[in-house]
């Protein structure tokens, strides 16, 4: 424990109640933590690959989430130990940033941690080690770039894109038909996507999903589905041409913000209180009426006079619409929301070409889908499945497939997957350390040692012996100068990823690892780790 | 260096085999579970729930079991989940979804222990499944032009589904009714049509269809019994007090005479409003909210049949059929729509007096009365007659039938087979399995009735490689039958959600190698 004397003997108390909190210090919280890092990453390696496994997740309230996505395995796993959490931290980090290679980026982590504590045994210290794998990572980021093709596609050239999202899909339970939901991700970014800016925001892609029907019956939508129905159960359930008017104020008497009393005292107030209420009701629905509405969509609820008085107006209805749905609907139909009924205008509406409700199975479940808006600019993917679990994961796998479409548009370059840019990329810095002189020439070494851990992990989770792969491959990849060469996880024939199209983003590949050296960094800094004892 | 402390306190973790293990045990406990409720002879089980009065419900229903259930195996939940999602979708099937997804994790789970990788197996399903899809589609029979055939294929339809439930005693009669009151709907799937009423008292056999719509409630005192003509006008209105909705509003007075006057003009306010309403020509008004003496009493002096306090799904109901609007202001009487129907009578079903609406506007409306011996005969009766009126709904939408008492799972048995014979590699080991679990459930049915399974399914497979051959077991005999000539249905649509969403969870489940369980939120225990 941290005590120091005084010149007379006495022990000093530096910590706050340090008797109660414990220490690791030096060497073993290094190990400590590099321990904790690798079992994070194990835990995610089998997930690696096409023939990953999945992980299956029981949150506190008992609800069931069976997943491949990194992110979604480490955020659910209620970790507790610190180091484990930067872990955690890392694969967010990724989502967050590229949205794809969550798996990869932990168990590349995990691999430097661990050739990182072989160096440590042999007494290199801590920091030479951080700045050997530091100038390795910038080795193998430059080898990406250099190994790296451009590919060129266009709104009538999606099969690139197709590919590529079709990689990503694979290792998730959805593969069986990931052909189709890739045309669907790429469709839906290219029609968001700003071309010219090369930007694509993902906020307009809706994703919504209902169980019952099979994964085969997902669709795209060009246009906006709400998961809500009409507010009066006789309103038409299907309006040609809409003008739409989007409100956030409720069709109720007003509630102004300042507080107030209405004394009734005489009977005449009584009366005009009453004349009033029902000339309020009248107005909001004839200053509707008055601008051209043809379907009032609404963020709060209405009266019951309201609604009726609306349905007998002959004006549509939808309440309890949700703030971001109600901007959707704003964006794909190209009106305005407005937020008091005296600020309506006709040219405030939005426009589409088709509004319909739909009901599904046996139940009461109905959902609204507003079609060919004014501006197509907002999609929603509607996914179907067996069950809810396997929604939620068709969900976070187009997500992903999303993402990997959006870093494509943004750069179009890509590296081969399959473990062949990892290959490439340790032969590369193999060969960059033998001309590094001092210390961090063993760090380097280890640095391509541990790009090997991807290769490795997709080898061994598709049944394959590892070891003897990954060697072939590599022998292949430097007699053939063909940087391309990878494993063949779906037992096709052929190790060239270039024919498998099998392809990643560059930029994804690039922030696996230096994001992973990041966090490897940070880790390996760590001398000293004061936690708070149980008690 | 062992890692102290990943997961907090009280998560767990298990890896590899032991996680697969968990989750087969867990899966095939379920199936095992609902198993005996399978197929004509299945039996029923008793519910108890841990609510106050332990409230118990007997059924037969697979969904309706595993819902109630408390289950912490997360394997088993997806079971629990596609059983649910096969209710809300189909409404039928529910048993024999989780059953077939359990015998293909049993089968599964032999594959694994002769180290295959759970990857070929998922391979080796997934071609079967697109197989046996395949098969289904070949064989699957369309008399959606023949109307006199497309109803007794309904008719067999419902007669096999409600073979397994507690109505089967009746289910002839049953069966026709539900065809009835469907085949009312002409083509539309909006079961809300369809009322269910459970009066107990009498037995199962005294239910019957009414072609009219029969409201659970009262006629006001001193009201008509009965109406002929009606124009009803159903409301959504406030009839007690009607409070000025304007925020903020209250009454302040500072003498008793005052008090009288608000008063007096409360009541006049009630009273115009009771004139608007009697303004637009009713003879008959609904209202989903209270209505009060004052304006009941009003309303018994124009000769008007009051109801209040329907139910909102009855307001609903009432509008559908009987063609009105659901009116919550009264001021423009000419453009409110009426509702009409030929006659409102007050009748008694065994005790209690009912308003029945007949001749309505909408003839796709009825009532179906169940009667008998107890509450939970009557909860299971409605379950039941639920169920077949989802399927025969569903059949309707997509008239595809297939027949039943086995026969389609032969079928694609017989077919999966076959590609296990042309597939090379491990995958066909998967494939072979696909069909063995398929083989499962004609095993499984007549296990449930007592018959040798084992002669039985061998029987039928022989039978079955004869091209067109319409075997299946005959429950009723013991033996092998003519579904055909017996009138053995089942929906279409009904096997292929059963065989997708199964292989689906199947799947799910095979590709987990390890389970991580948080720490279960601390609750008070409230008991």
């Amino acid at each position: 424990m941290a005590l120091a004397f005084d010149e007379y003997g006495r022990p000093f108390i530096i910590l706050k109640e340090q008797e109660r909190k414990s220490r690791l210090r030096g060497l073993d919280a290094q190990k400590a933590n590099i321990a904790a890092g690798r079992a994070v990453a194990r835990i995610l390696r089998t997930s690696l690959g096409p023939k990953g496994m999945d992980k299956m997740l029981q949150s506190p309230d008992g609800d069931v989430i069976i997943t491949n996505d990194g992110a979604t395995i480490l955020e659910q796993m209620d970790v507790d130990n610190q180091i484990a959490k930067l872990m955690v931290e890392l694969s967010r980090s990724q989502d967050y940033e590229i949205g794809d290679g969550t798996t990869g980026v932990v168990v590349m982590a995990g691999s430097l941690l661990e050739q990182a504590e072989k160096l440590l045994e042999r007494g290199i210290h801590p920091l030479r080690v951080a700045e050997g794998y530091e100038v390795a990572s910038r080795i193998a980021f430059d080898h990406l770039e250099k190994i790296s093709q451009k590919f060129e596609f266009g709104p009538d050239n999606i099969e690139p894109l197709v590919q590529t999202c079709m990689t990503t899909l694979s290792s998730k339970i959805v593969n069986r038909c990931k052909r189709a939901l890739a045309e669907i991700a790429v469709k839906a970014v290219l029609a968001v996507a700003d071309l010219e800016r090369k930007d694509v925001n993902l906020d307009l892609i809706k994703v919504e999903g209902k169980v019952g029907g099979k994964l085969e019956d997902t669709e795209l939508i060009y246009g906006i589905v709400v998961d809500k129905d009409m507010s009066h159960p006789q309103m038409p359930k299907r309006i040609e041409d809409a003008n739409i008017a989007i409100l956030t104020c409720p069709f109720e008497p007003p509630k102004p913000k300042t507080k107030h009393k209405v004394d009734i005292d005489t009977v005449e107030k009584f009366q005009t209180l009453r004349e009033q209420e029902r000339k309020y009701f009248d107005d909001m629905v004839q200053k509707c009426k008055d601008v051209g509405a043809t379907l009032v969509i609404c963020q709060w609820g209405f009266d019951d006079e309201a609604n009726h008085l609306l349905m007998h107006r002959n004006l549509p209805a939808v309440r309890w619409v949700g703030g971001v749905e109600l901007e959707l609907i704003a964006i794909a139909t190209g009106g305005r929301i407005v937020p008091r009924f005296q600020e309506l205008s006709p040219e405030k509406l939005g426009r589409a070409g088709i509004v319909r409700e739909k009901s599904f199975g046996t139940t009461k479940d109905r959902m609204l889908y507003i079609e060919q808006c004014a501006n197509s600019r907002a999609v929603t993917i509607f996914i179907r499945g067996g069950n809810k679990m396997m929604i939620e994961e068709t969900k976070r796998s187009l997500h992903d497939a999303l993402c990997v479409a959006r870093n494509l548009i943004r750069n179009n370059s890509i590296v081969y997957g399959g473990g062949s840019a990892e290959i490439s990329c340790s032969v590369a810095v193999e060969a960059a350390a033998d001309r590094h002189p001092g210390v961090e020439q063993y760090a380097i070494r280890s640095f391509a040692e541990a790009l090997d851990a991807i290769p490795l992990a997709l080898a061994e989770n598709s049944g394959l012996p590892p070891i003897d792969t990954l060697t072939a491959v590599k022998a292949q990849q430097i007699k053939e100068n063909n940087p391309f060469c990878g494993i063949d996880c779906n037992d096709v024939g052929t190790n060239d990823m270039k024919e498998q199209n099998v392809f990643e983003t560059l930029i994804g590949k690039q922030q696996q690892i230096l994001l992973a050296t990041q966090v490897v960094k940070i880790i390996l800094k760590i001398d000293d780790v004061i936690s708070p004892s149980e008690y | 260096m062992p890692v102290e402390r990943l997961l907090k306190d009280d998560a767990t973790e298990e890896k590899g085999e032991r996680a697969r293990m968990a989750s087969f045990v867990g899966a095939m406990a379920i199936a095992d579970l609902v198993k005996t409720t399978l197929g004509p002879k299945g039996m029923d089980k008793i519910l108890q729930s841990t609510g106050r009065g332990r409230n118990i419900t007997v059924t037969n229903d697979g969904a309706t079991i595993l819902k109630s259930l408390h289950i912490d195996n997360p394997a088993a939940k997806v079971l629990v989940d596609i059983s649910k999602v096969q209710d809300d979708e189909v409404g039928d099937g529910t048993t024999s979804v989780v059953v077939l997804a359990g015998e293909l994790l049993r089968e599964a789970e032999k594959l694994v222990s002769m180290k295959i990788h759970p990857m070929t197996i998922i391979a080796g399903y997934r071609m079967a499944v697109e197989c046996a899809r395949d098969a289904l589609l070949r064989k699957a029979m369309d008399n959606k032009q023949d109307s006199e055939k497309f109803r007794s294929d309904l008719m067999n339809i419902a007669m096999t589904t409600l073979s397994s439930k507690i109505l089967s005693q009746d289910k002839e009669y049953f069966a026709r009714l539900a065809v009835d009151a469907v085949l009312r709907l002409k083509g539309s799937t909006n079961l809300e049509a369809i009322q269910i009423l459970k009066k107990p008292g009498g037995s199962l056999g005294d239910s019957f269809l009414d072609e009219g719509f029969i409201l659970d409630k009262k006629i006001g005192i001193g009201q008509p019994k009965r109406i002929e003509n009606a124009n009803i006008l159903v409301a959504n209105t406030a009839m007690d007090t009607d409070k000025v909705k304007i925020y903020g509003a209250r009454v302040r007075v500072d003498s008793m005479s005052k008090v009288a006057e608000i008063e007096a003009a409360e009541k006049q306010k009630m009273r115009e409003k009771v004139q608007k309403i009697i303004a637009h020509g009713i003879n008959c008004f609904i209202n989903r909210q209270l209505i009060y003496n004052f304006p009941e009493e009003l309303f018994a002096d124009a000769g008007i049949l009051a109801i209040e306090h329907a139910d909102f799904e009855g307001i609903e109901r009432l509008a559908l059929v009987t063609g009105g609007e659901i009116a919550s202001t009264f001021d423009n009487p000419e453009s409110v729509k009426l509702g009409h129907c030929k006659l409102i009578e007050e009748i008694m079903i065994g005790e209690d007096k009912l308003i029945k609406f007949s001749g309505v506007e909408m003839g796709q409306a009825c009532t179906i009365v169940l009667r008998g011996a107890s509450a939970h005969v009557l909860d299971e009766a409605e379950r039941s007659l639920h169920d077949a009126l989802c399927v025969l709904t569903q059949t309707v939408a997509d008239s595809r039938v297939l027949l039943g008492g086995g026969w389609p799972e032969m079928l694609m048995a017989k077919e999966v087979d076959e590609l296990a014979r042309k597939t090379p590699g491990k995958r066909s080991h998967a494939i072979d399995a696909f069909s063995r679990a398929l083989q499962a459930i004609p095993t499984i049915i007549a296990d449930n009735a007592g018959l040798d399974s084992a002669e039985l399914v061998s029987q039928l497979r022989a039978e079955h490689h004869k091209e067109g051959s319409n075997a299946g077991i005959d429950v009723i005999t013991g033996g092998v039958g003519d579904m055909q000539k017996l009138g053995i249905s089942e929906s279409f649509k009904v096997k292929q959600a059963v065989l997708l969403s199964a292989t689906e969870a199947a799947e799910m489940i095979l590709r987990v190698d390890e389970i991580i369980t948080c720490a279960p939120r601390r609750r008070e225990d409230r008991m």
